[in-house]
């Protein structure tokens, strides 16, 4: 007990929550945004794996952080692009054209890597962001190091969480969101093109999706290895669930999450020997199983979710 | 433009659709061999000779083939009741772990014609268990099943990870995390002398064919194809749609369990965490490019062992990462969605 | 007279083989009421898509004060005046009513939605054409009628002059309906022209100015309302005289099937109320009602697809336990479901695996299908029903309503059932057809067949049933025999007026 006490007590563990919600968060949007236009996107994980790769070789090869973050985004939307071609366009089950989007993302990305990394025997690695002194908050015992030491792609996660409810709350652009998630003939009727609408939220929240996979290697980590993404992007769509579709609600499911994570990794070491490691790592899966479970029935799905749109055809 | 529905889909139209979405993929995969410095020709051949260029390759190709059909076939079987496990994986992983458990601690006495069939049932049944989980939080709270099989995949993955780590450690694999052999009496026999290939992929032919006769003839089949069509009208019909997608689901999960427990009994003798190069992802291309048809399953599942196979001796002689191999795979699902979207659909425009 | 307010000049447009629309013109003025009559198939729902720019026509084009529309631009036609009141309302139920009228109505990229203003306008349109609605409910939470009326007043807030409705009282009870024609009218009145389309002749004639009449994609006649009777437009509607097959009286047999206080509770509500019913060989007992009053439900408990929460079911006297689909197939019941294309059919199978799928015990031995069976079955079906369109293996999407509605009824018919329940059996078909389908359920009843029939047409109803009672609400009123029945008692009885009902209840 007294060693959960203390994990609970340490400033590390907020600070590591806010830094494992970062991608979580992240990708959560992007699916959600996807998803509020109607589109389920599981080239999630895909993206998210491209992102991490394209943004750590840009900056590797000389480019800027930001750049860097800059070109998963783009890198994100691209693909984005392919998921509405299919989807959208096509009108293609959006559950295997996701799929077959990931499945590409992620072996293009392990693809170009290799293509352009050298095999060597530890990865090569970059400088990443390191976590910004804000003046007066940072140099507050604990709060400071807890939630004031962060890198900046943090801040503004929760920062596009807050813009993007705001959006689809209370903007045109998001009520025609909305509309066309909920009923794209609907939002024909009104004069919206929910072709258009869908592509750019599907686009968009591709960009995010990059956004989260840069995360992880140009903040979280230094270097870029296969597999490091590790479902993080299926969590993300079940945090939608979760969140019942609203982003206020999928940054505190990201943020809950990623504690139970921050916690499960100090508690290793402290029970290592006594309970095998792969039971923590098992958590967070398990965990979004019973969100799923729990909140399946009572979110308040968009009604044409998975619902392909095809002008005249009801 | 318009698109506008087909009303008829000829059979060799289909065909056509599949082959023509593999050349599709191979051009495009072409590109990046391209970019990558290689000529692309000489990259093609290269697959070929890589693939079937000596007794050693074909085999291999061969071996490789058996547990891509079988978790092609856990997809196919799904995907047409409409339901979209995804997590053939982990069922895998479930099934091959079982496998090296019971042999290693309860059965390896027992002489192999009784030890093998034993063990092929346990770990189908393995697979089956995984599966069932999702599906009953389905029909239970009416929880998406990709996500929730998808995420045990990497439950299962752990739990395998665990299991080798402790309780099924081989004290003798100098510490590397490896479960104990199965005994000798599971290894399932060879089909050549001095190589890898085993009876395994007789058996998943046998059951690709055993699967198309369930689907065209039986009242379960007749039932399951209506529970994915048209899930409302298969209710009216009577259908009994709960207990449909049981039996869809065992039959699914059962075949990726012996996906995992073919590989171990095949060719390994024992599991370790990267026992399968993502046979349960690929099986979701194999059965999309047979058009979800069982013995279309057996021709995508020999395509992608020869890219697999192929791309690693490809990789090797030109220098190009051997992950072209994944790309041109899933490269394959993509231009068979929009050229199935082509038969099924036409053009006004 | 001056230029009209709209004209459509010409216009055509193909579907594949069908002609939907073949040059047709037609000219609207200001304060005009036009109706736009026809049958399933008509072309006056592709009509209307074109002019709402849904659909590009082939030939011709549509203007509005003498300037000719871009086609295929909904929001060009919006912003003419044009506004349309869909027959499926193009509303997003997890909106709330105020969402669902104000999107798309201001900029996209502008930072934040006007919600005070748009409250206001709304509520300035609600007083002056006395449409009431609460502007915050969400939409999915309000009847079919408030619904159709944020619909309207959707229309009204893109400050629409010309206002085209889509079957408007497909969905309403007659009350509804009669406040809904009055609403146009005053409408009209206060300089809005409005289109409607419909095939109900009443309502056309109470109605319209001028009426359009549209056959097999072409106008047939344009009358002047007050220089036409409903026989003529009958006639110039469907282009034959088709005739009804009329019911001959009969003696009815003993109750087959019963329902005593039976009561369907789903997910909170009580769908169906204690609701009693006798059924008996060689009648057919009509029930009538607007769409979610408890039609779908009744037909569901009855089809075996759902289990009353209290209450008996009698069949032949015994009480049902739960028999389940199979279980009535197997006791000799035909079944009709309201949906044929989604319950009756499963589009991309063959007609044979249609015919047999809900008796496969007849059709199969150890599990394997008896396709041979099944495939002679399904001719025998095609043969004796008059199916047309396709052989045993042709899959059954590929039939017209009618025909595949035919194989429905053949199906269950086929083999003389004691009792068929019907649920709206000729829904969407054309007058042919209807005729058809009518036929065959008088021959089913003459052969001793006990009828239920669930139906939203009151003269479906009164022509073919014995004895009629209404649901409303979930509540089945008392019978009143179909010889007392007139339009007026029974359009009361859908509003839940049953003391007509009640005062002859007793008699039967």
């Amino acid at each position: 007990m007294s060693t959960l006490f203390d994990i609970l007590a340490s400033a590390g563990l907020w600070a590591a929550v806010l830094r494992i919600a970062t991608p979580l968060i992240l990708g959560t949007l992007g699916a959600l945004l996807s998803e509020r236009a109607g589109v389920l996107h599981l080239g999630i994980e895909g993206i998210m794996t491209f992102g991490a790769m394209i943004g750590w070789l840009a900056v590797y090869h000389g480019a800027d952080l930001w750049t860097g973050f800059l070109v998963a985004a783009l890198a994100g939307a691209a693909f984005g692009l392919l998921h509405a071609l299919l989807t959208v366009s096509l009108g293609l089950s959006q559950h295997v054209a996701g799929l077959g989007v990931t499945l590409f993302a992620a072996s293009f990305a392990y693809y170009v890597f290799r293509m352009l990394v050298p095999v060597a025997g530890t990865p090569p690695t970059i400088v990443p962001f390191q976590p910004l002194d804000i003046p007066g908050l940072t140099a507050i015992p604990f709060f400071g190091p807890a939630f004031f030491a962060q890198t900046a792609p943090t801040y503004l996660a929760i920062l596009l969480a807050i813009a993007l409810g705001y959006l689809l709350k209370r903007t045109p652009l998001g009520l025609a969101i909305r509309m066309t998630g909920e009923n794209p003939h609907a939002a024909e009727a009104q004069g919206i093109n929910p072709v258009a609408v869908r592509y750019g939220a599907v686009i968009a929240g591709s960009a995010l999706m990059g956004m989260a996979g840069a995360f992880l290697t140009l903040s979280a980590f230094n270097s870029f290895f296969p597999t490091m993404v590790q479902g993080r992007g299926w969590i993300c769509i079940a945090l939608v669930v979760f969140a019942s579709w609203r982003p206020g609600r999928a940054l505190l499911g990201a943020l809950l999450f990623a504690f139970f994570d921050g916690v499960q990794l100090r508690l290793q070491p402290a029970l290592n020997g006594i309970v095998p490691y792969q039971l923590f790592l098992m958590i967070p899966y398990l965990m979004s199983i019973v969100a799923l479970a729990v909140m399946a029935r009572r979110a308040r799905v968009p009604q044409a979710l998975m619902q392909p749109y095809r002008r005249g055809e009801r | 433009m318009r698109f506008e529905r087909r009303d008829h889909r000829p059979l060799a139209l289909v065909i056509a659709t599949s082959v023509l979405a593999v050349i599709a993929a191979l051009a495009l995969s072409g590109i990046l061999i391209a970019l990558a410095g290689a000529p692309v020709l000489e990259a093609y051949r290269r697959i070929l000779i890589g693939a079937f260029g000596s007794r050693l390759s074909t085999t291999e190709t061969l071996t490789r083939t058996a547990p891509l059909m079988l978790t092609g076939l856990a997809a196919a079987v799904a995907f047409r009741a409409r339901l979209w496990n995804i997590g053939a994986e982990g069922q895998l992983y479930l099934g091959a772990i079982t496998v090296a458990a019971a042999s290693s601690h309860l059965l390896g006495g027992l002489p192999s014609a009784v030890q093998i069939p034993l063990l092929l049932l346990l770990g189908a049944m393995a697979g089956m268990v995984l599966l069932l989980v999702p599906l009953w939080l389905r029909l239970r709270f009416q929880v998406d099943e990709v996500v929730t099989t998808l995420i045990l995949n990497f439950v299962a993955l752990l739990f395998v990870s665990m299991l080798i780590d402790t309780v099924l450690k081989d004290p003798t694999a100098f510490g590397w995390p490896q479960s104990q052999s199965v005994a000798d009496a599971a290894m399932l026999p060879k089909l050549l002398a001095r190589s890898r290939l085993h009876i395994g992929i007789l058996v998943a032919a046998a059951l690709a064919i055993l699967i198309h006769l369930v689907q065209s003839r039986t009242v379960f089949g007749l039932q399951s194809r209506a529970a994915g069509l048209n899930p409302a009208g298969a209710v009216f019909a009577g259908v009994p749609l709960g207990a449909t997608l049981v039996k869809v689901a065992c039959l699914s999960g059962g075949l990726a369990g012996l996906a995992g427990a073919i590989e171990v009994m095949g060719v390994k003798g024992y599991v370790t965490t990267d026992l399968s190069p993502g046979y349960g992802y690929s099986g979701i291309v194999v059965a999309m490019l047979a058009g979800l048809n069982p013995l279309g399953v057996v021709l995508a599942a020999l395509f992608s062992a020869i890219m697999f196979v192929g791309a690693d001796g490809m990789s090797r002689a030109l220098r190009i990462p051997s992950y072209i191999a994944d790309v041109t795979v899933a490269l394959s699902l993509l231009t068979m969605l929009v050229a199935l979207f082509f038969t099924q659909y036409r053009i006004r425009r | 007279m001056s230029t009209p307010l709209l004209e459509i000049a010409g216009v055509s447009k193909r579907f594949g083989a069908n002609l939907a629309n073949d040059d047709i013109s037609l000219t609207l003025a200001k304060g005009e009421i036009v109706a736009l009559l026809g049958e399933n198939g008509a072309g006056k729902t592709t009509l209307m898509s074109i002019l709402f720019g849904h659909y590009v026509p082939d030939a011709g084009t549509v203007s509005v004060d003498g300037a000719v529309l871009p086609p295929g631009k909904p929001r060009a036609a919006i912003r003419a005046g044009i506004g349309m009141v869909h027959q499926h309302f193009a509303l997003a139920p997890n909106l709330t009513v105020l969402e669902n009228i104000m999107t798309g109505t201001e900029p996209l990229w502008s930072l934040s939605a006007r919600k005070g203003q748009a409250r206001a306008k709304l509520a300035a349109l609600s007083a002056r054409f006395g449409l009431k609605v609460d502007p915050h409910a969400r939409l999915g939470d309000l009847s079919v009628g408030e619904q159709q009326r944020v619909e309207i007043l959707k229309a009204l807030y893109n400050d629409a002059r010309i206002l085209v409705l889509d079957e408007p009282t497909a969905v309403l009870t007659r009350a509804e309906a009669e406040h809904l024609f009055a609403t146009l009218k005053d409408m009209a009145r206060q300089g809005l022209s409005l289109i409607f389309i419909s095939h109900k002749l009443d309502e056309v004639m109470a109605t319209a100015d001028r009426i359009v009449v549209l056959r097999g994609g072409r106008k047939v006649a344009e009358r002047r309302a007050a220089e036409t009777s409903k026989a003529e437009l009958a006639e110039l509607m469907v282009g034959r005289t088709v005739v009804r097959p009329v019911r001959e009286p009969a003696t009815p047999g003993p109750v087959v099937l019963e329902a005593v206080g039976v009561t369907l509770r789903q997910s909170g509500v009580d769908r169906l109320k204690a609701v009693d019913f006798r059924l008996r060989a060689g009648e057919v007992l009509g029930i009538i009602g607007v769409s979610g009053n408890g039609q779908a439900e009744l037909a569901r408990l009855l089809c075996g697809t759902a289990r009353p929460t209290s209450g008996d079911l009698l069949l032949f006297g015994k009480p049902v336990g739960e028999p389940g689909v199979a279980g009535l197939v197997e006791a000799g019941i035909g079944r009709v479901p309201e949906d044929r294309n989604k319950e009756g059919a499963i589009g991309d199978m063959a007609v044979w695996e249609n015919a047999v799928l809900e008796r496969l015990p007849r059709f199969s031995r150890h599990g394997l299908v008896a396709r041979k069976a099944g495939m002679a079955f399904a001719q025998d079906i095609i043969a004796r029903f008059d199916v047309r369109g396709g052989g045993p293996s042709t899959r059954i999407r590929l039939l017209s309503g009618g025909n595949m509605q035919k194989l429905i009824l053949g199906r269950n018919l086929i083999d003389r059932p004691q009792i068929l329940i019907a649920a709206q059996p000729a829904r969407g078909l054309d007058e042919g057809a209807v005729a058809a389908v009518h036929e065959r359920i008088l021959e089913a009843r003459r052969a001793g067949t006990a009828v239920l029939l669930i139906s939203e047409d009151l003269e479906e109803v009164m022509a073919l049933a014995d004895r009629i009672q209404a649901i409303t609400g979930g509540r089945l009123s008392p019978p009143i025999a179909a010889e007392a029945a007139d339009t007026r008692t029974l359009g009361l009885m859908i509003s839940g007026e049953w003391t007509a009902a009640k005062e002859t209840a007793h008699a039967l």
